[in-house]
């Protein structure tokens, strides 16, 4: 029998506002333990929440570059449910008003082909706080920091048909929220998670099959792979004659396999209500309409512009938006230098290695985009090597330094002089007289080790270029 | 008369005049609490340090000592809703109310008592026990801010804070003889004030009469940032409503308000009143309020539904009481939960956290909590419909006068029932204010309330103020 897989995904998105959503406290990682809080993002009693513009400009930022309506009545709703990580134990969500609904996302597809995947809705909360649990000591501690964070979380509908659709979807999402600059879309340190919801049916089938929920999921890749197991979980049950069961499971990274954490019996009943300490509202269409001009160049709309404009191929220009900021980079050196093939090759090549071995990012480091055209110039034009240009590249991203001052300091202008090149190939053809036989035999492609062996002779300063077309000019003149 | 005895405007004078001062009056109280409070039971913990305010006392400062009820935060003084869950909580931060208090002058003598969480209407769901009402000791104060009502009354306190859900101003003041307003909705801020029902909570003043109510409500009145259901709407003076002039104003009175099981005294009383305020000028006439009857119904859905989640987070994880279960096998998350609520929480309100949890529940929803809201809008139609032809409105405050403590106490409905005539204002988000009106043959005391359109504070300060300088209701005083 065929079957066919249908997953739904749930994004949590933490946004990177400077304070938190209903109170002043600041919004960062890493701090010490319980010390960004309050009586509001503490859930003392008597304390009531006020919502963050910022937070509600970015859920407005976000449903829009995701092709969403916006809903301009803005309204928050209490989910309750009992957990020390929740100070209220109600958690202060959207239900019916999300702010944002009905959109999509478009990815790629194997036949150069591409998916409208449904964004069903997007909706503002707040996250919860972190439960350490010390089992030396015998307790669990709580630290509130995280509590208050704003989230939006992004759920899809089930457009999804294979985990690689999925893990696709997801890497589109993450690049269009990246360009947004709502948040730092980090899985490891939890400011994107990941839920997925998972069924199988016959092909053919329109009814949707009993689903799972899977959590705990901590990279794209384990998102795909836990989608892999569990496709092929639900497919053994059912071949099995049995029936999958509702329920929800958590991906164990080591094991490599989903495990049962809760079934449908257990499922919570959040008794939603609309949330009384905050008085929802009309936001004002001219503001939606200023938020959603304010929206940056879109990495789909990018791709295809750049490709346009710089006539550079289709795997270049992906390299290139992958980062809005290394895009930005690639742009800006053109104004410098013509040649956009070449620049491609030398961010996409060298820089993206330096950057990648640094362990840093293109906004982090201090090379100029008039600096790095300069080096690129500079090889090209036959003033320094090839290899010397990547040594350039080098001590520019050390030193910060410029290419020309470098290039002077270090020696490493090429010798491009007829006369200095002339002295070395005399050289090297008196020591190797059977290879000057060989290529008057015809052997042309013997020349190359000549070269070699004038450059190795001039420490890799001389042009390989010029040192070619000298050989071949002398041993024509000798025949 | 004793210093103690006397109401903040005539403090205020008598200070001005410096023939006493802030300390007196003070010292007064509290020597009169030391006496008296053994028999009334008004407060549940007095202040150790009685200076909330840090400024000194300059020519506007208002020095008056003040009660506070049990629910309204103040920064390190234990803070309990009357509730042994709360025990031991105290607020690292104050209300907006005493920050404001704070800022005026005001000096804090003690938390007042009340039904745990605002639960009642008679503060016998008070963990700490009931208070007695000050003009017969066996009876109620009403509640739920029963304990200010009877420090008011009973002279322990020049001024008092109450808070109003459904009533719980009102109500005690008329069963206490004192002067009770419950602001509109987003008059004055809630922050600080720990929730019983969001959208229904109100702060408001206690006072001994209708001067002093608007001398409070100047202090507690305005838009907070941080509290976002607070109107921002500008502030009047309060006390140059206080004209006595009431000609020409149509007032009217709702017939589905005057119906079988009010006392006949408090029916007459009101009469009396009516025609009081009719030879000041007045004109009364006949309004309807349809869905008057769907009011208590719609009263407990919603405000049970929403204290329901407000009173979740007493899970003892951060603060309050902790009960770890008798039995060593019981060691999870949820049995210390159980354990602690079990213990910690009192009947009522085990009762109404239950009641809003059903009326929240999937499959109930629609049936109970929707339609609770839907007929709250009707209730608020009624209202401002009626006010599309009359200033203000009169009804009694309560069906009856202050009952015997005890009697009520067995059946929640009938409790419940106590609140009738003040419930819609809170539904509806209307002010209302109760004033003293007569007095039953028994001695206790009867109340008038007024309602009017939203923040028209002043039209209930006229009408009140008018009818207080015309009768002498609010100078009979207890003995105490």
């Amino acid at each position: 029998m065929k079957y066919e897989t249908v997953i739904g995904l749930e994004v949590h998105l933490q946004l990177s506002t400077n304070t938190k959503i209903f109170c002043g406290c600041a919004n960062k990682f890493g701090e010490a333990p319980n010390t960004l809080t309050c009586p509001v993002c503490l859930g003392l009693p008597g304390s009531l929440p006020v919502v963050n513009k910022k937070v509600l400009e970015y859920g407005i930022k976000i449903g829009s570059a995701l092709n969403c309506k916006i809903n301009s009545f803005v309204k928050f709703d209490r989910k309750n449910y009992f957990y020390p990580d929740c100070p209220k134990d109600y958690q202060i969500s959207q239900f019916d008003f999300p702010i944002a609904y009905d959109g999509f996302v478009t990815i790629p597809m194997d036949d150069n082909g591409e998916k409208k995947i449904t964004i069903h809705r997007a909706h503002l909360e707040e996250d919860a706080g972190k439960l350490i649990h010390d089992a030396q000591a015998n307790c669990s501690l709580v630290d509130y920091n995280r509590t208050g964070t704003p989230l939006v979380e992004i759920v899809s509908d089930p457009d999804l048909r294979s985990p690689q659709e999925a893990y696709d979807y997801l890497q589109v999402l993450k690049l269009t929220l990246q360009y947004l600059n709502v948040s730092d879309c980090d899985m490891e340190k939890g400011s994107l998670r990941c839920d997925a919801n998972i069924s199988i049916r016959e092909q053919g089938d329109t009814k949707l099959g009993t689903k799972t929920e899977l959590k705990n999921m901590n990279s794209f890749k384990a998102v795909k792979v836990a989608l892999e197991y569990e496709e092929n979980r639900q497919r053994q049950v059912v071949e099995a004659g049995d029936r999958v069961v509702q329920e929800t499971r958590l991906w164990d990274d080591a094991k490599n396999m989903t495990l049962v954490m809760r079934s449908k019996e257990e499922a919570h009943d959040y008794r939603y209500f609309p949330e009384p300490d905050l008085v929802p509202f009309i936001q004002d269409e001219k503001i939606i309409e200023e938020i959603r001009q304010s929206i940056p160049e879109l990495p789909a709309q990018k791709l295809e512009r750049v490709i346009k404009e710089y006539q550079i191929s289709e795997y270049d220009a992906k390299i290139i938006i992958q980062d809005a900021c290394l895009a930005g980079f690639f742009e800006n050196c053109t104004k410098y230098y013509k040649d956009t093939k070449k620049i491609c090759n030398w961010m996409n090549g060298a820089l993206l290695q330096e950057i990648n071995s640094r362990k840093t990012t293109i906004t982090d480091i201090t090379l100029k985009p008039e600096d790095f055209s300069l080096l690129i110039k500079k090889v090209e034009e036959g003033l320094i090597s090839n290899l010397a240009g990547k040594d350039v590249l080098k001590f520019m991203l050390d030193t910060g330094k410029s290419a020309d001052v470098l290039i002077e300091e270090k020696g490493l202008a090429q010798v491009s002089d007829d006369g200095a090149l002339k002295e070395i190939i005399q050289q090297v053809i008196s020591e190797n007289e059977k290879v000057v036989q060989q290529i008057k035999e015809g052997k042309d492609s013997a020349a190359g080790f000549l070269v070699g062996q004038a450059m190795k002779k001039s420490k890799g300063k001389a042009n390989p270029k010029k040192v070619g077309e000298l050989i071949r000019q002398i041993l024509k003149g000798d025949s | 008369m004793k210093l103690n005895a006397l109401t903040a405007h005539e403090i205020l004078d008598l200070i001005k005049d410096k023939q006493t001062t802030p300390q007196a009056v003070l010292d007064e109280v509290q020597q009169h609490i030391k006496q008296s409070d053994k028999d009334v039971h008004a407060y549940v913990r007095l202040a150790k340090n009685s200076n909330i305010s840090d400024v000194s006392v300059d020519q506007n400062a208002i020095p008056i000592p003040i009660g506070i009820k049990d629910n309204i935060c103040i920064k390190g003084e234990e803070t309990t809703c009357c509730s042994k869950l709360l025990t031991g909580f105290k607020p690292p931060y104050n209300a907006t109310v005493i920050e404001k208090l704070k800022a005026s002058g005001a000096m804090f003598v003690g938390h007042t008592n009340m039904d745990e969480f605002a639960f009642g209407s008679s503060t016998e769901n008070s963990f700490y026990g009931v208070t007695h009402n000050p003009w017969n000791l066996e009876c109620v104060p009403g509640g739920s801010s029963g304990g200010s009502a009877a420090a008011v009354a009973a002279n322990e306190a020049i001024w008092a804070i109450g808070s109003d859900t459904g009533g719980s101003i009102r109500q005690p003041a008329s069963f206490c003889g004192v002067v009770g307003l419950k602001p509109t909705y987003g008059r004055v801020s809630r922050y600080g004030l720990i929730a019983f029902a969001s959208s229904l909570d109100q702060i408001g003043p206690l006072t001994k009469d209708v001067t002093d109510s608007a001398l409070l409500l100047n202090i507690l009145a305005g838009h907070d940032s941080k509290d976002s259901t607070s109107v921002d709407q500008p502030v009047p003076d309060y006390t140059k409503a206080l004209t006595k002039d009431v000609k020409n104003l149509k007032i009217g009175v709702p017939k589905e308000y005057f119906v079988e099981g009010m006392d006949a005294e408090v029916k007459a009383s009101v009469m009396q009143s009516i025609e009081v305020l009719k030879q000041c000028g007045a004109q009364f006439v006949d309004v309807s309020l349809p869905h008057t009857e769907y009011a208590v119904a719609t009263y407990y859905i919603i405000a049970t539904a929403e204290a329901s989640s407000n009173l979740a987070r007493f899970d003892s994880v951060q603060y309050g009481l902790r009960q770890n279960p008798a039995q060593k096998r019981k060691t999870t998350l949820v049995d210390m939960y159980e354990e602690s609520r079990s213990v910690g929480f009192g009947e009522e309100a085990k009762r109404r956290i239950m009641l809003g949890t059903y009326s929240l529940s999937s499959g109930y929803y629609d049936a109970y909590y929707l339609k609770g809201l839907k007929v709250r809008t009707l209730i608020k139609n009624d209202f401002d419909k009626a006010f599309e032809s009359v200033d203000a409105i009169i009804t009694p405050t309560s069906p009856t006068t202050a009952f015997k403590i005890g009697a009520r106490a067995k059946n929640p409905l009938d409790m419940y029932l106590s609140d009738i005539y003040t419930i819609s204002a809170n539904l509806s988000g209307i002010p209302g204010i109760s004033i003293p009106c007569g007095f039953s043959k028994e001695g206790l005391p009867i109340g008038l309330q007024i309602l009017a359109k939203p923040f028209d504070e002043e039209m209930l300060f006229r009408i009140a103020y008018t009818f207080e300088q015309n009768t002498e209701w609010h100078k009979k005083k207890v003995g105490f």
